[in-house]
């Protein structure tokens, strides 16, 4: 190092320090404090005006902020449509340790609302009266909002899980189509035993599809409490899965090939995948990235653990909160409980959104809608059955993006090398246990 | 920062033309200013911000506080830091060797002038530079598959099964191919230019000696772009180094085999994007910095000196 | 963030040597050895196979533009599908969503223009002050360069993102232009070709005649660096033409998105929920994406190829 740029550099980093001060991750504005905010304060601000800031990609919400925008013509609705995953997050945390250009409004999946919450980067929406809406959504979205008394997003979508199946495969070949996962692998085997190019489903390990097969088996890793957390998986339910799962690794039946990608759709149209066990929001999908096996497909219950049980679990799905930052933020609610809870969720069912509330799923209109993508199939009859049957006392970890982001990093390996599946899972395990030592957290062993 | 020189330092040449040249004021920084003031914003300043970065950490619970030199500690007994290391370090043995011999075989036959259509062949093999790494990997995606692409079509069509080039033992190879595929080109053309600027007065003598094609080139050609070979080395050790965009988009195809922590750029990354550990990624950078410098400063003296 | 264009190396520039050969002699056209090289085929053949590993994936890209969605997941991808969807596709891929693959487009030519046309000026002024000024830190300046361009750039995207974002920077064009203005590789070629096209008795007779320094930069300098310029300008639009993550980082609002960026959001449709997947859109775009640079390449490749054998590094 020579003496003259050090102390040059030393400069800089001395006027960007006093520049930029100490970055900490969210913000101050705790929302414990808050006062109630009565409706009529909400129908104030409305005729008053202003603009709101969404970042969301939600594809139904466009026509939603538009109608919006009607009803109210003095407020603005500025929706940012963007990405999904890993880069909406990284966008939003970025904001907040800037504090500065944060939405007003911000679409976080159920499994990412917890870590907001904690580190009171999200705002409480219980005294705007979004407490008293709890009996209008379904048992999973609504847990996973709320937390106590607070409740940190209106759920917008939900997924409870549906096995589709490809119908014309399972004829062609004389299978019956699964109840319980037992007879899952012995359809499997029959499958790519007829036709070795056909799998039961694709599989390459997936966080959220494996979280959400815990989840209908039974286990319940993440224990939270706080800044109290403890991870295992190693109960009876995880086992049900893993020893189920292994064999169909062992034996080869998955398709390796990743969800949602170019290979996934393909496979998913020339009758590759046979199954797929997803959220009741895939129809929307498969409209337009398979258009090609228009027909082919059906949607069926999931499979059970044991027979006749008909316990359910959620993939996907998310809610639309209101970060601690934003403005407006009665203009900023109003708008949520509009699209979530208001005249919005007829707009979005419409446009082929998968909806959180009781309200819609049970409508008739809503369980006689046929799909003529599945052959003219009720199928919202079995996805409004599946949401019913959510248990509703799964968690996720206050730091699940992180522990989603090395999932294929330990899990991973069980699906290309020798590695058994429970292993991985115990890698998991201590890689996250690391992780959340490393924040802060008290982690329980 | 460092004390890297320009080689011309090191260099036993006779010194530059005296003072008459050059005007010892400061009117130099009225023209190099502008370059300087927006490096010291988008560079400089980030660079200090993160070394001040690196001497705290910060939780998810408990906020920030002042560790030091803790995380250099770290850092340097960090296994998964210096498994990325390692892979990189055999990445830069292999792919760059074989890239950059591509490049100066056809660099050499084109300057050769034995080729029908030179100017066609020299157009074409640089194309691929103009694609963004987003399409480029986008592409070769699609030629790994072995259900869908390219892979699968020949499996097919000759009965056999080649192994899959996105498994794990394979993926680095198949990110090297992507990587001479885009710059092949570049680095041809490189060699290429420098090539054609060889006096003309070297290849009569070697005429007059009798010399053959081959000696030629090893005596006259090879020597005579040294420099062209050393900064094209040097660019690629920085950018094996570096090695992130390709491994980053062929991720979604490769979930198991690309880890989050596969090379040591991917690894600052998913530390600050995923795991908002922003300190301690700023504390890998900064090392990864120091060990990129000090390499290139090594080839760039030892490349620069020998036999000169 | 591997591009060589953002690394570079401090060379020598080149001394001239032996002052007899001066620099047009070396940009003029150079005869080879002398009696014509006989023409080889093997070795066209050979170079043949270079070129089918460079041109393969660019044919897959122009076949599979002309699929539609149906059409990419039903046929194989190195050969036409029944339907022949080229028009429709790029007439689609122009009208998606109101048109926005216009707006990215211009989006791009902007950054391209100031930031690419930016980044040449501030090398051609850098590359001539160093090749022909002696100045105080002089020496000290491409070392930092090479130094702050060894550190992984990802690291340093979120300190970046919070300097910008305090100055309002981040969300506007010029969270892409400003950084798009740095160009060490540029700066080094400037450098290396100033000291050779620019005969230093010219500037001092320039000087005498009693004009200014900007004056004798524009009116005698600048002319001798064109083929240098048109070189870093390509180089530069590159850059800026491919520029991907840090675009990714400091723009939400998709009305500045470059088209890189477009590009990946269309190609993530297909992987939300409800999204509508458009694969076709996404690969007749990444060709029209590269058409321009193409041939960009193609309509300068005279000038491009001179200024950079130029440009190149000489013993």
């Amino acid at each position: 190092m020579r003496r003259k740029t050090s102390r040059l550099l030393r400069g800089i980093a001395l006027l960007s320090t006093l520049a930029l001060g100490a970055t900490a991750c969210g913000g101050s504005d705790d929302g414990s404090d808050q006062k109630a905010v009565s409706a009529s304060d909400i129908q104030a601000a409305l005729k008053k005006g202003g603009s709101v800031t969404v970042w969301a990609w939600e594809p139904t919400l466009k026509t939603v902020a538009a109608d919006f925008e009607k009803k109210y013509p003095k407020v603005k609705i500025n929706l940012v449509s963007e990405r999904s995953g890993d880069k909406h997050y990284t966008a939003l945390s970025n904001a907040i340790s800037a504090e500065k250009g944060v939405p007003d409004v911000a679409q976080v999946e159920y499994f990412a609302v917890s870590q907001y919450s904690l580190t009171k980067g999200l705002t409480d929406l219980a005294p705007y009266g979004a407490d008293k809406l709890a009996s209008k959504y379904t048992p999973g979205p609504w847990n996973a909002v709320s937390e106590g008394k607070a409740v940190y997003g209106l759920p917008m979508d939900s997924g409870p899980m549906a096995l589709f199946y490809n119908k014309t495969v399972f004829d062609k070949y004389k299978v019956a189509v699964p109840t319980t996962w037992d007879e899952y692998v012995d359809a499997a085997r029959k499958l790519h035993k007829a036709d070795p190019k056909v799998y039961i489903a694709n599989d390459a390990g997936d966080a959220g599809f494996t979280t959400s097969m815990l989840w209908q088996a039974g286990s319940r890793p993440y224990k939270v409490d706080g800044t109290t957390v403890k991870i295992d998986f190693s109960d009876a339910g995880a086992k049900k899965y893993t020893d189920t799962w292994q064999k169909l690794i062992d034996e080869k039946l998955l398709a390796p090939i990743n969800g949602w990608t170019d290979d996934w759709y393909k496979g998913l149209g020339d009758g590759t995948i046979a199954t797929l066990a997803t959220g009741a929001w895939m129809p929307a999908n498969f409209v337009t990235g398979v258009p090609g096996a228009k027909g082919d497909w059906r949607a069926a219950p999931m499979p059970a653990w044991t027979k006749g049980d008909k316990a359910s679990a959620e993939n996907g799905g998310s809610s639309l909160a209101l970060p601690a930052l934003g403005k407006n933020k009665e203009l900023a609610y109003a708008f949520v409980e509009y699209a979530n809870s208001g005249a919005g969720v007829q707009t979005r069912v419409k446009q082929g959104a998968f909806p959180a509330t009781t309200a819609e799923l049970q409508s008739t209109e809503f369980q006689s809608t046929k799909f003529d993508y599945f052959g003219g199939q009720e199928a919202n009859k079995i996805f409004a059955d599946s949401a019913a049957n959510v248990a509703d006392d799964w968690s996720y970890l206050p730091f699940q993006q992180y522990a989603n982001s090395i999932f294929n990093d330990t899990v991973g390996k069980a699906y290309v090398s020798g590695t058994k599946l429970a292993d991985g899972l115990k890698a998991w395990q201590d890689a996250s246990v690391k992780y959340g030592e490393e924040q802060g957290f008290t982690v329980e062993k | 920062m460092t004390t890297l020189q320009p080689p011309a330092a090191a260099e036993p040449r006779p010194a530059p033309p005296p003072a008459r040249r050059d005007r010892r004021s400061w009117t130099g920084w009225g023209f190099i200013g502008p370059f300087v003031a927006v490096f010291a914003l988008v560079f400089l300043a980030p660079i200090a911000y993160s070394i001040y970065l690196s001497l705290f950490r910060d939780q998810l619970i408990g906020g920030t506080t002042f560790v030091g030199v803790d995380n250099y500690t770290q850092a340097l007994k960090d296994d998964q830091f210096w498994a990325a290391l390692g892979r990189v370090s055999l990445f830069l043995a292999v792919q760059v060797p074989i890239m950059l011999g591509i490049a100066l075989l056809v660099a050499l036959v084109l300057d050769s002038g034995r080729l029908y259509g030179k100017s066609f062949f020299r157009i074409t093999i640089f194309l691929p530079y103009a694609v963004p790494a987003v399409v480029a990997t986008l592409m070769w995606g699609f030629m790994y598959g072995t259900k869908y692409g390219l892979v699968g079509d020949i499996n097919e069509a000759f009965g056999v099964s080649l192994p899959d080039p996105l498994s794990p033992d394979l993926v680095l190879a198949s990110i090297g191919n992507i990587v001479t595929w885009e710059f092949v080109g570049y680095n041809m053309l490189i060699f290429y230019s420098a090539l054609r600027v060889i006096p003309h007065s070297l290849y009569e003598a070697a005429e007059i000696d009798g010399a053959g094609q081959i000696r030629v080139i090893t005596a006259i050609k090879l020597p005579a772009i040294r420099g062209a070979l050393v900064i094209a080395t040097i660019f690629s050790i920085i950018g094996s180094f570096q090695l992130f965009n390709e491994p980053n988009i062929l991720r979604p195809l490769a979930r198991n085999a690309i880890t989050t922590d596969y090379t040591p750029n991917y690894y600052t990354y998913s530390l600050s994007f995923n795991g908002q550990q922003h300190n301690y990624s700023a504390t890998v950078a900064i090392i990864m910095g120091v060990i990129t410098m000090v390499i290139a400063y090594v080839v760039q003296l030892r490349g620069m000196r020998k036999g000169a | 963030m591997s591009s060589p264009l953002t690394t570079d190396s401090p060379a020598t520039p080149a001394k001239t040597s032996s002052p007899a050969r001066n620099a047009p002699r070396l940009r003029g056209p150079r005869r080879h050895t002398p009696g014509k090289p006989r023409r080889s085929l093997l070795l066209t053949v050979l170079t043949s196979l270079v070129v089918l590993y460079t041109v393969v994936p660019l044919i897959w890209l122009a076949i599979n533009a002309t699929k539609t969605q149906a059409g990419l997941a039903d046929s194989n991808g190195l050969w036409f599908s029944s339907d022949f969807a080229l028009w429709d596709n790029i007439r689609d891929t122009f009208t998606y969503d109101d048109g926005v693959f216009t707006r990215w487009l211009l989006n791009t030519l902007l950054y391209v223009v100031l930031g690419a046309g930016g980044a040449t000026f501030l090398a051609i002024l850098g590359g001539y002050a160093l090749a022909k000024f002696d100045f105080p830190g002089k020496r000290g300046i491409f070392a930092v360069v090479i130094g702050a361009v060894a550190v992984p750039g990802t690291a340093l995207a979120v300190p970046t993102f919070l300097m910008f974002s305090k100055m309002g920077l981040t969300d506007t064009p010029w969270a892409v232009i400003i950084p798009s203005l740095v160009s060490p590789f540029g700066l080094y070629l400037m450098w290396v070709f100033a000291s050779e096209a620019i005969p230093t008795e010219l500037l001092e007779a320039a000087r005498i005649d009693g004009a200014g320094e900007a004056r004798t930069f524009f009116t005698v300098a600048l002319p001798l660096l064109a083929p240098g310029i048109v070189t870093v300008l390509l180089f530069t639009t590159v850059a800026t033409w491919n520029n991907y993550f840090l675009p990714l980082i400091m723009l939400k609002d998709s009305d500045w998105y470059p088209l890189t960026l477009g590009l990946s959001v269309w190609n993530s449709q297909a992987e939300t929920i409800g999204g509508d997947v458009i694969f076709n859109l996404v690969i007749t775009g990444s060709l029209l994406t590269i058409l321009p640079l193409i041939a960009a390449f193609l309509l300068l490749q005279k000038y491009w190829q001179s200024g950079l054998a130029a440009g190149s590094v000489k013993e």
